[in-house]
């Protein structure tokens, strides 16, 4: 099967790791991620302004782009997910904002793409029992803390896939995987995002909360699906162990390495070693690279 | 703090216009709470997401324009998700910090970043930071 795909600017620079692993773990369940001829940036946020129709051009280029090319796009990004699903919400429902972004842009898009998150691809293409099947490492013995940050899976009325205030997606994907989940009340609450380029001290504490709570569940990592989530989680914990006494660093991953080891795939190129809180004596120490 | 109210107060050009922009009716809220309890960065906040709200709701508006709090709202999406009202208040903090920057500038500038911070922040930062704290 072939799905187009959009990787998104931060996967093809920053976390390549998360895009590598995305490709190679989907080739070796039967599907072709085929990255979009064209694309451009999403914008890394959804326009919450009702006349700010400008910001909804960069999605809905990538759409028109995937229109070309199919009925599906598949994307690895939460935040490039929840930008594109709600930006073509808007074209298919909102007959003004259509007429005028497709005037702008030279188009004639309604809306007629499917945006798909690939754990959705997973869930529902795979299914977590053809996946379960997959696997070939023993994971038995890892406790994985699921993260989902909030681009997921908000605002609910329109990214929709999953419960909002207890998903199961994640939990079920890391079961699938035959790890352990550690459940942990802070999986949905928000890391500070943007906030954390311009009012650091505010985001540390955010994004504290969320670790210390998944360490007292249990976790040796925690997965994520959102290149931001996964910076804000890991950067600064060298710091906050020096804060708060007794908290021990813990690794987060991007869910999609955790499926490429899973599988059993040379996770050489997954650029494990570009994580600040290192995810290898964890991995190694539970046999699995 | 004392407040006095007045028709043309509380209907202000300012309110009409964050009400136009976000597209949100303010009287809908009913000042329950449940938005400030839900908030990830209450804590840093001076004024709780649901007095920003109130405050509105009366005209006093400047009040808010002053207040840390719509710079640290990260647009997480949690108190519309749990407002019983239906009440987007991550699009009025958009609309108010939309129309303070378009009188005042934008909140950054750019190229005052760190370097450090601009070499090693994934772009998804930048991008969707200079959307909210420039106009
Ligand atoms: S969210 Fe991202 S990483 Fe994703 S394309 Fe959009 S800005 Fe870039
Ligand atoms: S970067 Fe933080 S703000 Fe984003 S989706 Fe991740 S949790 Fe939310
Ligand atoms: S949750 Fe809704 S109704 Fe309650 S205080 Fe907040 S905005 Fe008002
Ligand atoms: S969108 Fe803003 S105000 Fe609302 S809960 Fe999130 S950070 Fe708080």
């Amino acid at each position: 099967m072939r799905i187009p795909y959009y990787p998104g600017c931060t996967l093809s620079t920053k976390a390549k790791g998360f895009d590598q692993a995305a490709r190679q773990s989907f080739a070796a369940l039967g599907i072709e991620l085929a990255e979009l001829k064209t694309w451009n940036c999403c914008g890394a946020t959804f326009p919450l302004s009702r006349d700010n129709l400008l910001d909804l051009v960069g999605p809905v280029r990538n759409l028109v782009s995937a229109a070309a090319e199919g009925d599906k796009l598949a994307v690895a990004c939460s935040t490039c997910f929840n930008v594109l699903k709600r930006s073509n919400l808007v074209m298919r429902n909102e007959e003004d904002k259509r007429e005028k972004v497709n005037f702008f842009i030279e188009a004639d898009y309604a809306g007629s793409v499917q945006v798909l998150h690939l754990l959705e691809i997973l869930r529902d293409e795979v299914g977590w029992d053809n996946l379960a099947k997959a696997v070939k490492k023993n994971l038995a013995d890892l406790s994985v803390a699921p993260y989902y940050g909030c681009m997921f899976l908000r605002p609910p009325k329109e990214m929709g896939f999953d419960d909002h205030e207890n998903p199961q997606i994640l939990e079920n994907f890391i079961r699938a995987l035959g790890a352990q989940v550690a459940d942990y009340p802070h999986r949905a609450e928000c890391c500070g995002n943007y906030i954390a380029a311009f009012d650091l001290e505010t985001t540390k504490e955010m994004s504290y909360l969320i670790l210390a709570s998944a360490r007292k569940a249990g976790a040796d990592l925690i997965v994520t699906g959102c290149p931001l989530c996964q910076f804000n989680l890991d950067r600064w914990q060298q710091d906050l162990a020096m804060k708060h006494g007794g908290f021990r660093p813990i690794p987060v991953l991007y869910d999609t390495q955790l499926l490429g080891i899973a599988l059993g795939l040379d996770a050489t190129t997954f650029d494990l070693d570009k994580h600040y809180v290192d995810p290898r004596p964890i991995l190694a120490e539970k046999g699995l690279i | 703090m004392r407040i006095q109210l007045s028709a043309a107060k509380v209907h202000n050009d300012f309110i009409r216009k964050v009400e136009e922009m976000s597209g949100q009716d303010l009287l809908k809220c009913y000042q329950c709470g449940e938005c400030s309890a839900g908030c990830p960065a209450a804590f840093a906040m001076d004024l709780l997401p649901n007095q920003v709200i109130r405050l509105l709701q009366l005209g006093e508006h400047e009040a808010v324009l002053k207040s840390k709090t719509i710079w640290l709202c990260a647009a997480c999406q949690q108190c519309y998700t749990r407002c019983p009202k239906g009440v987007d208040l991550s699009r009025i903090m958009e609309a108010v910090r939309d129309l303070l920057m378009l009188e005042q500038g934008d909140r950054i500038v750019i190229e005052k970043l760190p370097a450090e911070t601009l070499a090693e922040f994934p772009q998804q930062a930048f991008i969707s930071g200079f959307r909210k704290y420039t106009a």
